[in-house]
């Protein structure tokens, strides 16, 4: 049913551990984000993750915040987004999922939106700001275009709504420690556990966690207890600091704590 | 045309409102809610709010008829609802005071609060002395340049202020700003939101703090000229003011309904924030609504010479109100605004906030779709000293420094 699920459970089972990387589309060029993300995909990301830059991104820290202003300041149009997925397409098959907040898509339109991310070879959309009470357009849309859609749980939702959030996603679903940027990594760690303990215990939906990770064993230890470790900062920073090489190598560091 | 307008409770307004945020905000949101909805039902609480809005608010606040500004109009009367001299100078304080009684029921000891103009952030502080609770204030970089003496008022009350460097530089990144330190410090901190936008409970919560001018001088214009006021009129940014003054007379269908935006350099120019007469829906900061956007939905930078209309979004109600047809939006630009602030301070002796001369700008369009002798209520929402800087240099009153 759906391919990110079958990569997370593949990988679950052989005892590798899945590593997600974030990437903006169109940072700091189109070029440049196709050939982010493939290089990425070629050096250990299991799936893909393209932002796609907004003028609001009110739950990102600074350094997403600058790449993606930075990308819209050179010119990102929403339709490059697709020409991006499809210039990464041509490259690699790896699972690939946008990241939009919401205002852009129902901009597109929620229904060509999916049909686009359906023909140029996209698996589907994570959304940080649409929680599953406001999503049944999109629920149905993702549905009948077989798209993976990944809500978000919390350390704040109640079961309720960690049982309703897991169980409207599809792939997997996004555990958070905090979105904030504050806190030590230990305590970060500790909290995410506990989201995703109540994740495993209220279903059976896979859930990845995304807790600034920036090392090899913090990406070992997440895979320890969650189905895989997203990261996104480190990445961007990489890149900011060392190019593509840069980049190159951070994901092979980060690869290295896979099994 | 519905009848039971006044009886909306969110989250939705029509297809407008709702709750378009990250889940980690989710349980804040439903624990205000319900905090919120318990004390709306519990007298103590509601006594308790009265009690502060007479003893240090300064409410009711009065009305004033404005004759001599009026006569300039021709054949109307014109009502002045002095929300300026409320403490603090604006009608701010009357969802601030609300809200930081449900800052302390909810046990959060930290309030932080977004300000364009300065003075959600000047009531915020002050609120917070009041009750000893920690406040930051985040302001648009831009903003803390022409609204100094604002961020002077609120150092001095105690409160830090947080230039916001991100996107315009202005009030939509200020409340980005609010948000990610909500989301990060949500388990001591209360949003202290201060207008009509955001996700379900605000835009109905501040609405409901802010319906007392509305009550108050839907009675007062009962009692001094025994009548409804055939419209009333009001500025309209996020929509605080207006939703107050608006909201009691939403069933009394013969009372037009004006909100003023501001449009900038002209409304048929690219440097406006007119955002209900030349925006389309979208999401922005948690609420479906009107708002400025361009193709791709990104969000665009509003202009107004008042940094406290400069907001490309606006209140889902307003944006209900709009499409119903039930309240009328028109722009006013900043020529507009500034030439109807001098006017009211030479005519009434009543120095306007630049945001509130919008409305009052709105009187000359008034003058021609209202029929003669027409009595018009205006909320003078705030007083415009804070706008000495702005209007001394705009119409070169301050000579050579």
């Amino acid at each position: 049913m759906s391919i990110t699920n079958d990569v997370l459970e593949r990988n679950k089972e052989s005892g590798r551990g899945t590593l997600i990387g974030y990437y903006p589309a169109g940072y700091p060029t189109k070029q440049d984000s196709i050939d982010s993300l493939v290089a990425m995909a070629e050096n250990g990301c299991d799936i893909l993750e393209i932002g796609v830059p907004y003028s609001d991104p009110a739950m990102d820290g600074l350094v997403i915040q600058h790449a993606t202003e930075e990308a819209i300041a050179n010119g990102f149009r929403l339709r490059d987004l697709f020409e991006i997925i499809k210039g990464v397409r041509e490259k690699v098959d790896t699972p690939l999922l946008v990241m939009s907040y919401w205002n852009p898509v129902l901009s597109y339109g929620v229904e060509k939106f999916s049909e686009d991310l359906v023909s140029s070879g996209a698996q589907g959309m994570i959304t940080p700001d649409l929680i599953p009470d406001e999503a049944s357009k999109w629920i149905g849309l993702s549905d009948q275009h077989n798209l993976d859609r990944v809500f978000l749980v919390a350390p704040s939702s109640s079961d309720a709504r960690v049982e309703n959030n897991s169980k409207s996603s599809k792939g997997f679903v996004y555990s958070v420690s905090t979105m904030g940027i504050t806190g030590e990594r230990t305590e970060l760690d500790r909290i995410a556990r506990s989201v995703v303990s109540r994740v495993k215990s209220l279903g059976d939906t896979p859930t990845c966690v995304g807790v600034g990770i920036s090392t090899a064993d913090q990406v070992r230890e997440v895979n320890s207890y969650a189905d895989g470790a997203i990261v996104g900062t480190a990445f961007v920073k990489a890149y900011q600091q060392g190019g593509l090489a840069g980049l190159v190598s951070k994901t092979k560091e980060l690869a290295g704590g896979l099994g | 045309m519905q009848t039971n307008l006044r009886s909306q409770a969110g989250p939705y307004f029509g297809e407008f409102g709702g709750r378009f945020v990250a889940e980690p905000l989710i349980a804040a949101l439903d624990e205000l809610e319900a905090t919120y909805l318990a004390a709306k039902a519990d007298p103590s609480f509601v006594a308790e709010l009265a009690e502060l809005h007479k003893t240090y608010t300064g409410r009711p606040s009065i009305i004033t008829e404005a004759q001599r500004f009026a006569s300039q109009f021709g054949d109307m009367r014109i009502f002045l609802k002095r929300e300026d001299l409320n403490h603090t100078g604006s009608h701010k304080i009357n969802n601030v005071m609300g809200q930081a009684l449900l800052a302390k029921r909810m046990g959060k000891k930290r309030i932080i609060a977004e300000t364009g103009a300065g003075q959600h952030g000047v009531a915020s502080a002050t609120a917070a002395a009041y009750f000893g609770l920690d406040c930051v204030v985040y302001m648009g970089e831009v903003d803390t340049e022409r609204q100094a003496l604002n961020v002077a008022r609120m150092k001095l009350l105690g409160a830090q202020v947080i230039p916001v460097t991100t996107g315009s530089r202005t009030l939509k990144d200020a409340i980005n700003e609010a948000l990610r330190d909500w989301v990060a410090n949500v388990d001591n901190t209360h949003y202290l939101l201060g207008t009509v936008a955001g996700p379900h409970p605000f835009p109905t919560m501040v609405r409901d703090f802010h319906s007392v001018i509305g009550i108050e001088a839907r009675a007062q214009m009962l009692e001094l000229t025994g009548r409804l006021p055939d419209a009333v009129a009001a500025c309209i940014g996020g929509g605080s003011n207006a939703i107050g003054i608006f909201h009691p007379f939403l069933d009394d269908q013969d009372v037009a309904l004006w909100g003023f935006e501001a449009a900038g350099d002209g409304i048929d120019t690219p440097k406006h924030a007119a955002t209900l007469s030349r925006g389309r829906p979208g999401v922005l900061h948690g609420a479906r609504s009107y708002m400025l956007q361009d193709e791709d939905g990104q969000t665009m930078e509003s202009h107004s010479i008042s940094a406290g209309l400069d907001y490309p979004g606006v209140g889902p109600e307003h944006s209900w109100l709009k499409d119903l047809g039930r309240a009328n939006y028109f722009g006013i630009s900043d020529a507009e605004a500034m030439d109807a602030m001098r006017l009211l301070s030479r005519t009434e002796g009543i120095i306007p906030a630049i945001e509130t001369a919008h409305a009052l700008a709105g009187m000359k369009h008034l003058s021609t779709v209202l029929p003669a002798g027409a009595h018009i209520l205006v909320n003078l929402s705030g007083r415009g000293d804070k706008d000495m800087e702005t209007a001394g240099k705009y119409f070169g009153l301050l000579g050579d420094k």
